[in-house]
């Protein structure tokens, strides 16, 4: 097997369901936390569930945060999910975390409201702002699975390719040149979301 | 705006999917793969799978079950049964459920769920809480562990509240009284518990018509429903109560 693609592994939460996605997508990947391996990726998925500052401190004490930094200026193809499409901005207010920074903007934490719960937990829709390779072929307003507390506020509304409403509308998906990045989890949105992930893996930015 | 979520439960015994009523009589209906894969198919958004053995010597076959179920199913399922430790929920995670659902362990040892949600997240500890009524409670409602065989002194609406404080991302609540019954949901205690939790409230027990549902999402203010009979024996599939349900206003996931 092929490691072009590669699938970050950081100590946030549990990669199996990324990782079966991807078998049953028939892709070759190899799942790593080397900065060397990481770098050399020819396409690369930050997954990730948990919490921000534990994130980044990882990835700083990993030297995984230059990789990947270095990674994305090279300009191959990037799929940040759940987590992984929150540390890519500049900032959480997940404990006040600094993050990575790739897209100016800030992770803000939903506000619980009567019959509004948080997490934001369960199955919702995604419209569409722009079309992009990596809705190809998905209907505009396709459920997908979420769980979240925290959501990005981008900073250029052009970034945002799909948006969702939980209460206020937020960035449900984001992406800029050969960045993109999901708030919800593909590889647990069924038909569509192995859809996006196969699009992913076929995506030339 | 967030669709409501069906999620069918499946009781797995040496293998084998099984369903009692009220916990009691309890007769194999089929492979727990295969039943996975169907209900995916069908547009299930969720399943969990109980260990109703939990015997030390049985728990492999149970892992290798869970494992099997999470190479074909691409939506999130919880796993129960017997979790006693944060260890064991790290087994069943890397076999690849999303979440682990612990009950009567977290009553015995609450730290259980806080060990859980500090691990691992509040998203992947769900607490299974048992209730029935009693009126000598403050809520009206008391809480049974070991099946529904052992009455506690919790109350399950301050069970509820402390099982939040310490991390659970969401609450399967069981009536004991509705279970097994087809006769509908709980729904006083389905809104009283889902009413004063911020987190989402899973309503199980008593689903027989794909009304119960309906009843349990617009009077109980469920954020989900289990169902298990109405489903397993056929006599309903889950795009016909999807289907009844968005008819009636309830969003639901119906591609």
């Amino acid at each position: 097997m092929s490691a072009d693609l590669v699938v970050v592994d950081y100590l946030a939460g549990n990669l199996r369901s990324v990782e079966t996605a991807l078998q049953h997508l028939g892709a070759g990947f190899k799942i790593s936390g080397s900065p060397g391996e990481v770098a050399a990726a020819e396409r690369l998925i930050v997954p990730g569930v948990g919490e921000a500052r534990a994130a980044m401190e990882q990835l700083c004490e990993s030297g995984l945060d230059q990789a990947i930094d270095g990674f994305w200026r090279a300009g191959r193809p990037l799929l940040g999910i759940c987590l992984g499409c929150q540390i890519i901005f500049d900032r959480s207010e997940e404990r006040s975390t600094h993050c990575l920074g790739f897209l100016g903007g800030a992770v803000r934490r939903f506000t619980p409201a009567p019959g509004r719960k948080v997490p934001h937990m369960g199955w919702n829709r995604v419209f569409f702002r722009r079309s992009h390779p990596l809705f190809s072929g998905i209907a505009d307003g396709a459920f997908f699975y979420f769980v979240h507390s925290y959501y990005p506020k981008p900073a250029e509304a052009e970034v945002v390719i799909g948006e969702c409403e939980y209460g206020p509308r937020f960035a449900a998906a984001v992406a800029r040149d050969n960045l993109a990045a999901c708030q919800f989890h593909p590889e647990k949105s069924a038909e569509n979301g192995l859809k996006l992930l196969a699009n992913f893996l076929s995506w030339k930015p | 705006m967030l669709a409501k979520r069906i999620i069918v439960c499946l009781d797995v015994r040496d293998g084998q999917t099984t369903k009692g009523v009220r916990f009691r009589d309890n007769r194999d209906i089929g492979d727990p793969v295969e039943m996975a894969r169907s209900y995916y198919e069908q547009g299930v958004d969720e399943l969990v799978f109980y260990d109703i053995t939990a015997s030390a010597e049985r728990r492999g076959i149970f892992l290798d079950v869970v494992e099997r179920v999470a190479r074909v199913i691409f939506v999130p399922f919880a796993v129960g049964g017997g979790i006693s430790t944060v260890e064991q929920m790290r087994e069943v995670l890397l076999a690849g459920a999303e979440k682990v659902s612990v009950n009567s362990q977290a009553v015995r040892n609450p730290k259980l769920i806080a060990g859980g949600a500090e691990q691992f997240g509040s998203q992947c500890v769900v607490l299974g809480l048992d209730a029935a009524r009693d009126p000598q409670m403050p809520s009206g409602y008391r809480v049974f562990i070991d099946g529904g065989r052992l009455a506690t002194d919790l109350d399950a609406l301050a069970w509820a509240l402390e099982a939040e404080q310490l991390g659970a991302g969401e609450i399967v609540l069981n009536s004991i009284d509705a279970d097994g019954s087809q006769d509908g949901y709980e729904l006083n205690l389905t809104r009283l518990i889902s009413g004063s939790v911020s987190i989402p409230v899973v309503a199980s027990g008593g689903a027989g018509h794909p009304g119960h549902l309906q009843e349990v999402f617009e009077q109980g203010l469920a954020d989900a429903a289990l169902v298990a009979s109405m489903v397993h024996f056929g006599t309903y599939s889950i795009g016909q109560i999807k289907s009844y349900l968005r008819d009636r206003g309830i969003p639901v996931r119906l591609e």
